[in-house]
């Protein structure tokens, strides 16, 4: 207490001196901040906002790997992607395929899942680690392990059902099979999703359950008025960023299926890939990605529009 | 609570229990199934019925793998890279964190907001730009085109991360520190740091794991040169040359990508917790 009112006479004291030297040392700071952020910024203009740039540039050339001088074809690649080319089509409906069943039921199984280890059941830390863990094994691990698992003869996964008398399903070989056996594969990574609603339950007042005890709400009137209320700032960051990436899919079709059979697998990205870096029709596959681009920009904003009708951002 | 209550309370467990259990042995099962593969002999492959202990357990597909595969150099490779990406994401990001959350400037704000938007940006728009930028620049099979982004903070979500948390940090160790004539980097390096284990250690594990785990950026950049291959590109070779006769290596190879990732997560788990929930990530 003396220390402190010493010194904030001596503050005092040299009031006009303190100020001074305040004043250059704020001076100073005020372009240290900018050393600070500057490799982050530098990095922002070459390879968030140059290559954005680069990218539209490329999207109305005729560009390919060695040629000097790329022919300015106007939006003939964007037409080709959206009406000429059969492919560019059927990659995007089988990710939309892909993307609609993933991202739902991904969310609901881990919404579930979360919801059952939240209540008080011995072991609740075993089972988390348990279902975290497959999220931890690199992608083109997961690709090699299901691809054997996926095997129409002696597969683990045709095996398992033969136990009750299921006939061996051709997951891989198949075109009506290929896109659920990935869309299967894609739920065992449920437990990235799942650790963060954990987190979230835990984060709502029990307060909140006992006065709804009180006013006698059974269960299924606490889990649709507390908790999926207070949920869904989280389910829909997951939805916004499971739509981002799913849109995106590629290692498992590439190392799988290699887009087949018969293209139910090509995907998006894939077909995006073989364009850009098989064929080298780096203006084609540049317009490819504005047009993913914005696909995904659109749904982002739709969900975010209607977001103010289904999110709850009260005090959690 | 009536007996009746507990009751239903105790049946409600036990159907909660006995369905995680249920589901607990499904996620579980792929990953003992390619465990036991790796270590079963060439002839015991082709199975009729689910056998989960090889006999005999074939410990030398492990060591085969070594001496016929170039793993030991693919290891190597991914390891200059994940370590590169490590230092760069953990050094520039928290200086530009630090900047975020502690300095003054003209512009921070619009900056953030900046800095926020690219996190909503999906790679597929800047992915060929890339590849010809570092094509341009004659850097295709080189590891730069993946350090270098790495020591730009190309990482946004990093960033995002430790600002939460910088903002968090106690005010007056600041004043102190400059009070004691300490500069930016003086507290940047002495006082942040030292307290923001718990975020530094989340970023750390992301960064491992994404570097670790990532297979379209070598196979874009890496794949032209064998002897830069990582072990992802490794295990794709594996799968693409002999398919059918080398499952027992593809599923050895796979454990051994996996272990190190867990290794990493198992030991910087709580760091995990305690990093994202004190950022503020989790409302």
């Amino acid at each position: 207490m003396t220390a402190q009112s010493t010194s904030s006479v001596g503050t005092m004291g040299s009031l006009a001196a303190q100020a001074r030297l305040s004043l250059r040392s704020f001076r100073r700071r005020r372009w240290i901040g900018w050393g600070f952020i500057l490799p982050w910024f530098i990095g922002f203009l070459i390879f968030d906002l140059g290559a954005l740039l680069l990218n539209f540039y490329l999207s109305m050339t005729t560009f390919t790997v060695g040629a000097r001088t790329p022919d300015w074809v106007g939006f003939a690649n964007y037409e080709r992607v959206l009406s000429g080319d059969r492919l560019a089509r059927l990659s995007f409906t089988n990710t939309v395929y892909f993307v609609g069943l993933s991202v739902p039921l991904g969310m609901l199984v881990a919404f579930t899942l979360a919801l059952l280890l939240n209540s008080d059941i011995r072991g609740r830390g075993a089972f988390r680690t348990v279902f975290y863990l497959p999220s931890l094994v690199p992608v083109a691990a997961a690709s090699i392990i299901w691809l054997f698992i996926f095997r129409t003869r002696n597969g683990l996964l045709n095996l398992t059902l033969g136990l009750v008398g299921i006939n061996p399903i051709p997951w891989l070989s198949r075109p009506e099979w290929a896109k659920p056996a990935l869309v299967l594969m894609s739920l065992w990574f449920f437990g990235q999703q799942m650790v963060i609603y954990l987190a979230g339950l835990q984060g709502i007042p029990s307060e909140l359950y006992e006065a709804s005890d009180i006013d006698g709400a059974n269960s299924i009137h606490k889990l649709f008025k507390i908790t999926i209320p207070l949920m869904t700032p989280m389910l829909f960051f997951n939805l916004v960023m499971g739509i981002i990436g799913s849109f995106q899919v590629f290692t498992a079709a590439f190392l799988m299926t290699q887009g087949g059979p018969v293209n139910a697998t090509l995907f998006y990205m894939l077909h995006l890939y073989n364009n850009a870096f098989r064929y080298f029709r780096m203006g084609y596959s540049s317009a490819m990605a504005v047009v993913l681009f914005f696909v995904i920009l659109v749904l982002t904003l739709l969900v975010n529009k209607t977001s103010g009708r289904w999110v709850y951002y009260g005090g959690t | 609570m009536t007996i009746n209550a507990r009751h239903t309370r105790a049946l409600g467990h036990g159907a909660i229990y006995l369905f995680a259990a249920a589901g607990a042995v499904v996620m579980l099962f792929p990953l003992v199934w390619t465990l036991s593969t790796s270590l079963k002999t060439i002839d015991k492959l082709v199975v009729t019925r689910i056998e989960l202990m090889p006999d005999p357990i074939a410990w030398s597909n492990y060591i085969t793998l070594f001496d016929r595969m170039d793993v030991a150099k693919q290891f190597t490779n991914t390891m200059t890279i994940v370590s590169a990406a490590l230092i760069g994401s953990l050094l520039i990001c928290s200086l530009v964190a630090y900047a975020f959350a502690c300095i003054e400037f003209p512009g921070r704000n619009t900056m953030f907001i900046l800095l926020l938007s690219t996190m909503m940006l999906p790679g597929v728009v800047t992915l060929i730009p890339y590849f010809l930028m570092w094509d341009r620049l004659g850097l295709v099979n080189t590891f730069y085109p993946l350090i270098i982004p790495r020591f730009l903070a190309s990482n946004p979500f990093y960033i995002f991360l430790m600002v939460q948390f910088f903002r968090g940090l106690p005010k007056d160790l600041f004043d102190a520190a400059r009070i004691d004539g300490c500069g930016d980097l003086g507290i940047w390096r002495r006082i942040v740091l030292p307290t923001s284990l718990p975020v530094l250690a989340t970023v750390g594990i992301f960064t491992f794991q994404w570097a670790w785990n990532d297979f379209m950026s070598p196979l874009i950049y890496l794949s032209g040169d064998r002897h830069k291959w990582t072990l992802a590109l490794g295990l794709n070779a594996l799968v693409g040359f002999e398919g059918e006769t080398t499952v027992h290596y593809q599923m050895a190879f796979s454990i051994l990508m996996i272990i190190p990732v867990v290794i990493v997560f198992a030991l910087g788990q709580k760091y995990i917790i305690q990093g994202v929930t004190f950022s503020g990530i989790k409302g």
